[in-house]
């Protein structure tokens, strides 16, 4: 790969130029260091100190610093750091507590220069003075951090946190006596190297530990803390008290944070825990990183900007042993990947969308939402490098909303009301709920609850009420609900597409439209010829079919059922022109192919018809003919409603069918259905209903819904605390709540009282008492009422 | 009948109660039901030989009652409650029925009754503490009441446990209970074992389960493996382990289950170690706690000199004896561990030195031998609960099997296993935090008789010690000082309190810091208890860390 950039530095350095790239070490890594040449870096580990050169296209040893047959624990690094201005010095926090330098400009293969074991515990964090020479820092898990003259054999001064263990230890850009301190319980406190008895500022920064600080490079006064809480904050130190001006929220708790060369508001963070990934943020979009690096396959431990002056390198050092070169270029951009389109319905119906401005410009027919388009480009840079900044995001809000019409659910409401589940036999209960659905102009629906009835019924039971309704109902009103359904649907579907309208919305408008179109119910042959598309219908068509050669039992049809069935399609709305006389079934059949020659889509709808005026004229003959034989086509024909939202229907169908049926369909797709209609219902409220629905249904799942909440929860009569454990002893008062005016003893199950007096008692203690007596049982005085 | 019941538990809960009046209308109900009873089973001759031989099922139900309320008139934080029920108790008996009477003496078989009962007197914190978790649970357990000599302690402890067991979760609340079930078999504590029985079968549990492992669903019979594991010998669990638990089709685990499990488990793991350490007895209430046999000579001897309580003066006498014997043991101790504050600087020991320090402290640890050797066998009942009982702590550097040491630096608790344990079961990582700091961290400064000690030095050594049993290494630390401050007996009844606390005797415990106080025995429990917990959980999360990347 080319080197990517050139990047001439106020150090006046050379320029560096690399690729993405990685080495494997033999361990695994602690902490990276790099020299200020930016073309060597330090890895150090329990078990790994070593030097690397960093090439054009790979990693070289240059140095391994572990020398010695038997290491002792003084090379067991947690930190390392290269001094800034001397490029032969090194600095190493060691797990045991010593904190160690080295000089690689030594001779001998023992680089060791001193060896400070003033620490009693752990060595966290140690840190070169910025631009000092001979000063070096360490923060230690015995709460102490030491100032070292490198000059000197010993420390130069001791700073006391007075607290936990010192997580990390920071000089800062800015200030040249001041450096700041985490510390695990969560503070951070800021030091003047000159007054080692008392730190200047403390303040809380995270809940549970600080794992690290770093100071902004550009003097700014800034510091970014990370800490276990999976926080990264940036905290303004110029004011009086430290000020919290960015908080990034990340995933898993924050181990490194190093603020990115040149580039104000970035920083990356590498966490301790879980998560591997390196990320570069934005502190001012927090919510997305700005850019990822997900080479590591596990915790990286350790991160750092290749040249202090270079945005484009980031090195790093992980657990799975490996150490890795990123450039910037080849860093995933999460915001490339998140969706930018975002979907709500408002509380009537409203929809807004919002997407890519360029999604939606194409979009003739969007109305524009006032102060809904907002265009907004987020960030500018003094350096408009595209590569640089978040994506140009600009999108636009689009608000669609509903007409008054389209929203209304009463047929929902009332059907739920009106239909008849149980308690009746099948074939009323089917006529009644046809009825109902007449009413309420859901003609189809009507229709197809008469089919039900008439393929579910016993012969005997239906030969009276069949024919007869069917005359009144069946003929002229079936064909104009099917004719204008077709409209309705075609119609709809058109503004549909168009208008981008809700699925909720198609059924009203769909509603709607018969309503219209029940006003010139005359024209049934020519809608039914001129309308569209019908798919709502393509099941129930086939069911037709079967259902006609199951109805024309009689013999003479016998060998015409069996063909009708491949011929389904042609034979159309002709016969509607036929009502009375089963005869022309087999003209249908002539008739059907030029019909359909007219209009391929529409199917289904007169073979329903062609039923109808079948069954009327021969509802008596088709008395052996199985009800099971019905099932798929009424399968069939649930899941049609069903798919068209229209749950109520099928899940009415499945409970009047009751064990005709229920086999028919899988116990999943059955509660499915409940579930939804039940919901359905509980949000209209319609409580009653929805209880009705699920003691009636036969899914176990859905029967025991009516087992759960049925808590009661009553206050004590006495001291009207909520009484916790059981319903007629106060926890508190330790008094039975509920005593029976009548016999005075506790009543534990139904308890009746008078809501005007609230005396009251067992139920059939007070219903005797009221039957002699007007007065309240207490004797309170207040006459009850018991109705 | 069942209805009964409830109305009965009401009024034992309502003992609980802060009001004095409700607890007192409370205490009328549960006299009048006594008294019913008795009358009810008519006037027993004095003559009859034995109540339980006649029982018929309202005997047994009165004599479970009268347990209770002889439980009650020892353990209720409410005065009131007490005496009530000393007096109940006293008509009844006057009324020539069969009373019982506490088994042993107090929460402890090795701590003096009165000594443990002192501390809710003394200090209003604990008092307060035990009425809030005798409200709670309508108990206060044997081990509350000892842990009632470190108040701070037994708030953040009583707190943990109570979300860990009542307090939403990943768990089903009768899994919670069967779990802890299991972690205390394994350390064959009935004590445990039957306190979570009662809560087990309480919160729905079914009874079947009880009858073993093979009872239980396949999921926890999954989990016994890991139980095993992580009770003797942690260091042994890898990745693998974890694997299986979560990737077994139907019966798998998710990981947020398996973490509340694995507190769980290493919960009682540990408590059933500070229930030996501490020589938990039976609660009144439950069987072993109480007898209807009269006091007779024979019976006196068995079980209370077996538990070597209850001549208080003989024991005086001895422990006297023995404080003469031993006297300035611990100024001895006190000299060291200034000497190694003060020479510290000096010293300069090196790096392999240290190394070979910790392994000299391990090998020896291992070479300490457990208890004098009698190989009990776990009682039935208890056995029943795990599977394998021949598994048992192996010293984690033996001889041809090479595990290597678990550094501290590269996996602790403060920066990997929190995160972990709060990532996949919000709040529990604080609440372990807070409980291993209090532990860790809990001192009064005071050293036997001795005032204004820096204890730090010693409460250190104990726990790297613990750890170090673990192969856990500090590399921070100089294990030689655990040799200079812990003394042999010391040392014995720490492994084995650890590692085999069902062995644990009263001579153990009494063999130790023979002149420091019962507190501060207890105290040393307490971080042995946690300081275990927290070796358990680190291998646990590491290996469920391991799984996850």
């Amino acid at each position: 790969m080319e080197k990517m950039s050139r990047v001439s530095t106020a150090l006046g350095s050379s320029a560096i130029s690399g690729r993405t790239m990685f080495c494997h070490l033999d361990a695994p890594a602690n902490a990276i260091g790099v020299c200020r040449d930016a073309m060597q870096v330090v890895v150090a580990g329990r078990n790994i100190f070593k030097i690397y050169g960093l090439e054009e296209e790979q990693f070289v040893e240059k140095l391994n610093l572990r020398v010695g047959r038997k290491p002792s624990l003084n090379f067991s690094c947690a930190d390392v750091m290269w001094h800034q201005m001397e490029e032969n010095l090194l600095a190493t926090a060691a797990t045991n507590g010593a904190v160690v330098t080295w000089n690689l400009g030594k001779p001998s293969r023992n680089k060791q220069d001193q060896l400070f074991t003033e620490h009693k515990r752990t060595v966290n964090k140690v840190c070169f003075h910025p631009t000092e020479v001979y000063m070096l820092l360490s923060g230690s898990q015995d709460g102490y951090m030491k100032c070292f003259d490198l000059r000197k054999k010993e420390s130069v001064s001791t700073f006391s946190g007075q607290s936990e263990s010192v997580r990390d230890v920071q000089f800062s850009m800015k200030d040249y006596f001041t450096f700041a301190a985490s510390f695990e319980n969560g503070n951070v406190q800021l030091w003047d190297i000159r007054r080692p008895d008392r730190y200047e500022r403390m303040f809380t920064a995270h809940t549970g530990p600080v794992f690290c600080c770093d100071w902004h490079p550009d003097d700014r006064g800034w510091l970014a803390t990370g800490g276990r809480d999976k926080m990264v904050k940036v905290w303004d130190m110029t004011t009086n008290r430290a000020k919290e001006i960015y908080c990034v929220q990340t995933i898993a708790s924050v181990a490194r944070v190093k603020w990115r060369p040149e580039r104000k508001w970035h920083l990356a963070t590498c966490s301790m825990m879980v998560d591997h990934n390196i990320y570069v943020w934005d502190v001012r979009r927090p919510f997305i990183p700005f850019a990822t690096f997900e080479e590591h396959k596990d915790v990286t431990t350790g991160i750092v900007w290749r040249h202090q002056h270079d945005p484009y390198f980031l090195l790093s050092g992980s657990k799975d042993s490996t150490l890795y070169q990123h450039m910037f270029k080849d860093a995933s951009r999460p915001v490339d990947r998140a969706n930018p389109e975002g979907l709500c319905f408002g509380l009537f119906g409203d929809l807004a969308f919002a997407a890519k401005e360029s999604l939606i410009s194409g979009d003739t027919n969007r109305k524009p939402y006032p102060g809904g388009d907002r265009r907004y480009p987020i960030f500018f840079f003094k350096k408009p490098d595209l590569t640089e900044q978040f994506a140009h995001v600009s999108s636009a809000l689009s608000v669609f909303e509903s007409s008054l019409e389209s929203r209304r659910m009463d047929w929902f409401v009332k059907t739920a009301h009106l239909y008849l589940l149980s308690g009746k036999p099948f074939a009323e209960l089917c006529d009644h709920n046809a009825k109902v659905a007449k009413e309420l102009d859901r003609l189809q629906v009507s229709t197809t609850w008469t089919m039900l009835r008439i393929m579910f019924s016993d012969p005997a039971n239906l030969s009276t009420p069949g024919p007869n309704h069917i005359g009144k109902l069946g003929t002229l009103p079936l064909m104009n609900s099917f004719s204008m359904k077709e409209m309705g649907m075609g119609t709809e579907s058109r503004l549909d597409r168009s208008k981008g309208e809700s699925r909720q919305d198609n059924i009203h408008l769909e509603l709607g439209n018969s309503l219209i179109n029940s006003n010139n119910d005359e024209n049934e042959e020519t809608e039914g010829s001129e309308g569209q598309a019908e798919y709502m219908f393509g099941d129930a068509e086939l069911d037709d079919d079967d259902l006609y050669s199951m109805e024309l039992d009689n013999q003479a049809a016998e060998e015409q059922e069996y063909t009708l069935p491949q011929e389904a399609f042609p034979l159309r709305h002709e016969i509607m022109d036929n009502p009375s006389a089963p005869e022309h079934l087999q003209q249908d059949k002539a008739d059907s192919p030029h019909a359909s020659g007219n209009e391929a889509e529409v199917m289904c709808l007169t073979p329903i018809e062609s039923f109808s005026l079948i069954s009327i004229s021969q509802p008596l003959f088709s008395p052996h003919l199985p009800a099971h034989f019905f099932c798929p086509v009424v399968r069939e024909m649930l899941s049609h409603y069903a798919e068209q939202g229209d749950v109520q229907m099928a899940v009415s169908v499945l409970i009047v069918l009751g064990d005709r049926i229920r086999k028919e369909i899988d116990d999943l797709t059955q509660e499915h259905w409940y579930m939804s209609y039940i919901d359905l219902l509980q949000r209209f409220e319609l409580w009653n209903v929805s209880n009705e629905v699920i003691k009636l249904s036969t899914c176990s799942a859905i029967a025991c819904l009516n087992q759960t909440s049925t808590t009661l929860h009553v206050n004590c009569s006495n001291c009207k605390r909520p009484m916790s454990n059981r319903g007629w002893i106060c926890d508190r008062c330790h008094q039975c709540a509920s005593i029976c005016a009548v016999c005075h003893h506790v009543v534990k199950g139904l308890f009746v009282w008078c809501q005007g007096c609230s005396h009251g008692g067992h139920l059939e203690h007070v219903m005797n008492w009221l039957k002699s007596s007007s007065h309240c049982p207490a004797g309170c005085g207040h006459l009850c009422e018991y109705t | 009948m069942d209805i009964q019941d409830h109305n009965a538990t009401a009024r034992w809960e309502a003992l609980g109660s802060r009001d004095a009046r409700s607890r007192g209308t409370a205490m009328e109900h549960i006299s009048q039901e006594v008294m019913r009873r008795v009358e009810s089973i008519g006037p027993i001759p004095a003559t009859v030989p034995s109540p339980l031989a006649t029982a018929g099922h309202s005997t047994s139900d009165l004599n479970d009652i009268l347990a209770r309320l002889l439980m009650m008139s020892k353990r209720c934080p409410f005065d009131d409650v007490r005496e009530r029920c000393v007096w109940l108790l006293q008509n009844v008996q006057d009324l020539g029925v069969r009373i019982p009477r506490t088994l042993g003496n107090g929460p402890s078989r090795f701590i003096p009754e009165k000594e443990i009962l002192q501390v809710s007197k003394v200090d209003p914190r604990t008092q307060s503490i035990f009425e809030d978790a005798f409200a709670a649970l309508g108990r206060l357990d044997n081990i509350s009441l000892v842990m009632g000599f470190h108040p701070q302690y037994l708030e953040s402890f009583l707190r943990t446990q109570h979300y860990l067991l009542q307090m939403d979760g990943p768990l089903s609340l009768h899994y919670r209970h069967y779990i802890g079930i299991m972690a205390a078999a394994r350390h064959q504590c009935s004590y445990l074992v039957n306190l979570h029985v009662n809560d087990f079968l309480q919160v729905g549990g079914d009874s079947k389960w009880l009858n073993g492992l093979d009872g239980a669903p396949q999921k926890l019979q999954a989990l016994g493996e890991l139980n095993k594991i992580l009770a003797h010998r942690p260091w042994l669990l890898t990745k693998a382990h974890i694997e299986h638990l979560l990737k077994a089709e139907e019966h798998s685990w998710s990981l947020a289950e398996l973490i509340h499990a694995v507190v769980l488990l290493t919960h009682y793991h540990s408590l059933a170690s500070f229930t030996f350490g501490c020589g938990i007895t039976p609660e009144i209430h439950s069987n072993g706690g109480h007898t209807f046999r009269p006091p007779s000579l024979s019976q006196y001897c068995v079980c209370d000199i077996a538990n070597g309580n209850g001549h208080g003066h003989l024991e005086e006498r001895r422990g006297n004896h023995q404080v003469s014997e031993v006297s300035g043991e611990v100024e001895v101790l006190m000299e060291r561990m200034k000497q190694l504050q003060e020479c510290r600087d000096e010293e300069e020991a090196s790096q392999e030195e240290m190394a070979t320090r910790f392994e000299r402290e391990k090998t020896e640890s291992m070479l300490v031998a457990t208890a004098e050797d009698e190989e009990c066998v776990p009682s039935r009942d208890v056995s029943r609960h795990f599977e394998d009982p021949s598994y048992g702590y192996k010293d984690f550097s033996r001889r041809g099997e090479h595990v290597p040491t678990f550094r501290v630096q590269d996996y602790s608790w403060e920066d990997h296993g929190y995160s972990l344990v709060n990532r996949l079961y919000p709040d529990v990582g604080q609440l372990l935090d807070e409980k291993f700091q209090m532990a860790y961290n809990l001192t009064y400064n005071t050293m036997a008789m001795h005032k204004d000690v820096d204890t730090t030095m010693l409460r250190r050594a104990i726990w790297n010690y613990i750890h170090c049993m673990f192969g856990i290494r500090y590399d921070d630390y100089d294990y030689g000082e655990i040799n200079q401050l812990l003394d042999r007996s010391f040392k014995v009844y720490i492994k084995t309190m650890v590692c085999s606390p069902e062995k644990t005797t009263k001579r153990m415990y009494e063999s130790f810091w023979r002149q420091f106080q019962h507190s501060e025995k207890v105290h040393v429990n307490l971080l042995l208890m946690e300081a275990r917990m927290q070796a358990e959980l680190l291998y646990a999360l590491r290996a469920i860390t391991r799984y996850m990347t």
